[in-house]
C-alpha cells in the first residue's frame, strides 16, 4: 500500500487528529499570548521583576516536554483531562519567545520617542498604547510566530498522555514499527507547522508601523 | 482638568526657581539654582555638557523634580502641579525630535490636540496652520511619516508638534543641535521671527554660543551645575568674567580665520 492510498483510506481520522492538533495549539496560543504579553509588559516596567520571570520561563523552557507532560500527571484538576494537562504545558512551552519579545519590543523603543512622548504630557497608559506597543508589533508577532511553530512540533507529544492530536500516529506508529503511521502524523504536523509560519510571516509584513 | 489662567499678573514670573538643588544617585546635578523667566521672554541657557542645563530644562516640565528648593510654573509649584497637565501647557522640543515614526505627520502635530479633546475639525485646521507656521508648505507633508523627512523638515514637524495645542511656554532642548550649519541657521532665524509674532515663553538649553546670541532675550551662563550668571545679549558679549569672554574668543576665531582668507 502506498503512502498516498494510506492517506486516502484514513483521511476521515488524519482530518480528526489534524483538527485536534490545531484545536490544542490555538487553545495553548491563545493562553500564552494572554498570559504572555502582559508579563512582558510587566517586565519592562518594574525591571525588578525581570529576572524571576524571563528566569522561570526560561526553566520551563529546559524541561524535557515528554518529562514536563508527566511531571504534572499527578496534578490534581490537570492529572484527570489529558487536553488540559497538554494545554497547560505547551502553554508553558510557548510562554518564553512571547514575553521575551514583548519586552525587547518595548525596551527598543527609540528613547527619543518616549521622552518626547512623557514631555508633552501623555499619560503612562497613552504611551503604552499608542506608542510603546504599536511600535513593538512586529517584534511581538515575531516572538508569537516562533512560539507557534515551536508549539505545533511539542503538541504531537501531548498524545503520550492521551491528548490526542496528530502524535496519535506517531506514537501508534514507533509501537508497531510503522513508517506509514508515523508519517501520517509527521506530515501534516510539519504541514501545520510550515503554513502557520507562512501565515504569520504575511501578518507581521502586513502590520510594521512604518513602510 | 484645570481652566486656564484667564488674567495674568504681569509681575509674576513664568518660570522660577528658588534655591533649586538637585541630586541623582549621590552626584549633584543642580547647585542652588535661581532664576525668574517673565512672560515673552526666550532664556538660553548656554553651557557645556554636564554643566546642568538640560536638567534644569527637565525640572519645568516635571520630568524631573528638585531635591531641594522648589521651581515654579505660572506661581504654582511644579509638585503641586498634576505633572500631565502641566506638561500639556508646556511645548517640549528635544534634539532628537521624537516624532512618532508610526504616525504621519499630521497625526504627529494632531497629537497632543487630540488628547486635549479638541473637536476633529478644529484640529484638522490647526495642523494645517501649524505646517504653514513653520514653513513647510503645500499640504503635501501631511501624509508623510517622519522617515521619508530630512532633518530640518523633522525639526520643523517637532516645533509644529510643541506650538500645536499653543502653549504658553516652550521648551527646547538643543533643539537644532543635529542640523547640518545652513539649516541650522535658517531655522534660526525663521524660529526667532516666529518667536517675535508668537510671544511665548520660551527657555531654550544649547551649548552654541551663536545660537544663544540669535535667540536669547537674556542668556543664563551654567556651569557645574550652578548658573554663574544670566546676562542680555549685549552684556554677554562685551563681558569680562573668564567664562563669558571664552565663549566670545571662540567666535572670534571663526571672524579671523574668515580674514585671513
Amino acid at each position: 500500500m502506498s503512502l498516498l492510498e494510506f492517506f486516502q483510506r484514513h483521511q476521515r481520522e488524519i482530518l480528526q487528529a489534524t483538527w485536534e492538533h490545531v484545536w490544542l495549539v490555538g487553545l495553548t496560543m491563545i493562553f500564552a499570548i494572554a498570559i504572555g504579553v502582559p508579563l512582558g509588559i510587566l517586565v519592562t516596567r518594574k525591571p525588578w521583576l525581570s529576572k524571576p520571570i524571563l528566569g522561570s520561563a526560561n526553566v520551563a523552557e529546559t524541561i524535557p516536554s515528554l518529562a514536563l507532560f508527566g511531571f504534572l500527571l499527578p496534578v490534581p484538576w490537570l492529572g484527570g483531562r489529558a487536553d488540559r494537562l497538554a494545554i497547560v504545558a505547551l502553554t508553558l512551552y510557548a510562554l518564553l519567545p512571547i514575553i521575551r519579545n514583548t519586552s525587547a519590543g518595548i525596551a527598543n523603543v527609540d528613547r527619543a520617542v518616549r521622552e518626547a512622548a512623557r514631555g508633552m504630557g501623555m499619560t503612562d497608559g497613552q504611551i503604552l498604547f499608542q506608542v510603546e506597543l504599536p511600535l513593538s508589533v512586529p517584534t511581538m508577532l515575531a516572538g508569537i510566530r516562533i512560539a507557534t511553530v515551536l508549539t505545533i512540533g511539542i503538541a504531537t507529544i501531548a498524545a503520550a498522555v492521551g491528548a490526542g492530536g496528530l502524535g496519535e500516529f506517531i506514537f501508534r506508529g514507533l509501537a508497531m514499527v510503522n513508517d506509514q503511521l508515523i508519517l501520517a502524523g509527521a506530515i501534516p504536523a510539519a504541514l501545520l507547522a510550515l503554513g502557520a509560519d507562512f501565515v504569520l510571516g504575511l501578518v507581521q509584513h502586513g502590520l510594521r508601523p512604518v513602510r | 482638568m484645570p481652566a486656564r489662567t484667564t488674567h495674568k499678573d504681569a509681575s509674576q514670573p513664568v518660570i522660577e526657581f528658588r534655591n533649586v538643588h538637585f541630586s541623582l544617585s549621590g552626584r549633584q546635578l543642580l547647585n542652588d539654582v535661581s532664576l525668574t523667566v517673565a512672560q515673552g521672554e526666550t532664556l538660553v541657557l548656554l553651557g557645556r555638557s554636564g554643566a546642568g542645563k538640560t536638567t534644569a530644562l527637565k525640572m519645568i516640565n516635571r520630568l524631573l523634580a528638585p531635591t531641594q528648593g522648589e521651581v515654579l510654573v505660572e506661581g504654582r509649584a511644579t509638585t503641586e502641579w498634576d505633572p500631565i497637565a502641566l506638561r500639556r501647557r508646556i511645548g517640549y522640543v528635544i534634539q532628537d525630535v521624537g516624532l512618532f515614526p508610526h504616525y504621519t505627520v499630521a497625526q504627529n502635530i494632531a497629537l497632543i490636540p487630540k488628547l486635549e479633546g479638541w473637536p476633529g475639525e478644529r484640529v484638522g485646521s490647526r495642523v494645517k496652520e501649524m505646517l504653514e507656521t513653520v514653513g513647510l508648505h503645500g499640504g503635501k507633508f501631511e501624509q508623510r511619516y517622519p522617515s521619508q523627512l530630512s532633518g530640518g523638515q523633522r525639526q520643523r514637524v517637532g516645533v509644529a508638534r510643541a506650538l500645536a495645542a499653543d502653549p504658553e511656554i516652550l521648551l527646547m532642548d538643543e533643539p537644532f543641535g543635529a542640523l547640518d550649519p545652513m539649516t541650522r541657521g535658517e531655522i534660526q532665524n525663521e524660529f526667532k521671527a516666529l518667536e517675535g509674532r508668537l510671544k511665548k515663553t520660551v527657555v531654550i538649553v544649547t551649548h552654541d554660543v551663536g545660537e544663544a546670541l540669535v535667540l536669547g532675550t537674556r542668556i543664563g551662563l551654567m556651569e557645574a551645575g550652578r548658573i554663574a550668571r544670566i546676562y542680555s545679549p549685549h552684556d554677554f558679549v562685551h563681558a569680562s568674567d573668564p567664562m563669558a569672554a571664552a565663549y566670545m574668543a571662540q567666535l572670534r576665531v571663526y571672524d579671523e580665520a574668515k580674514r585671513e582668507k
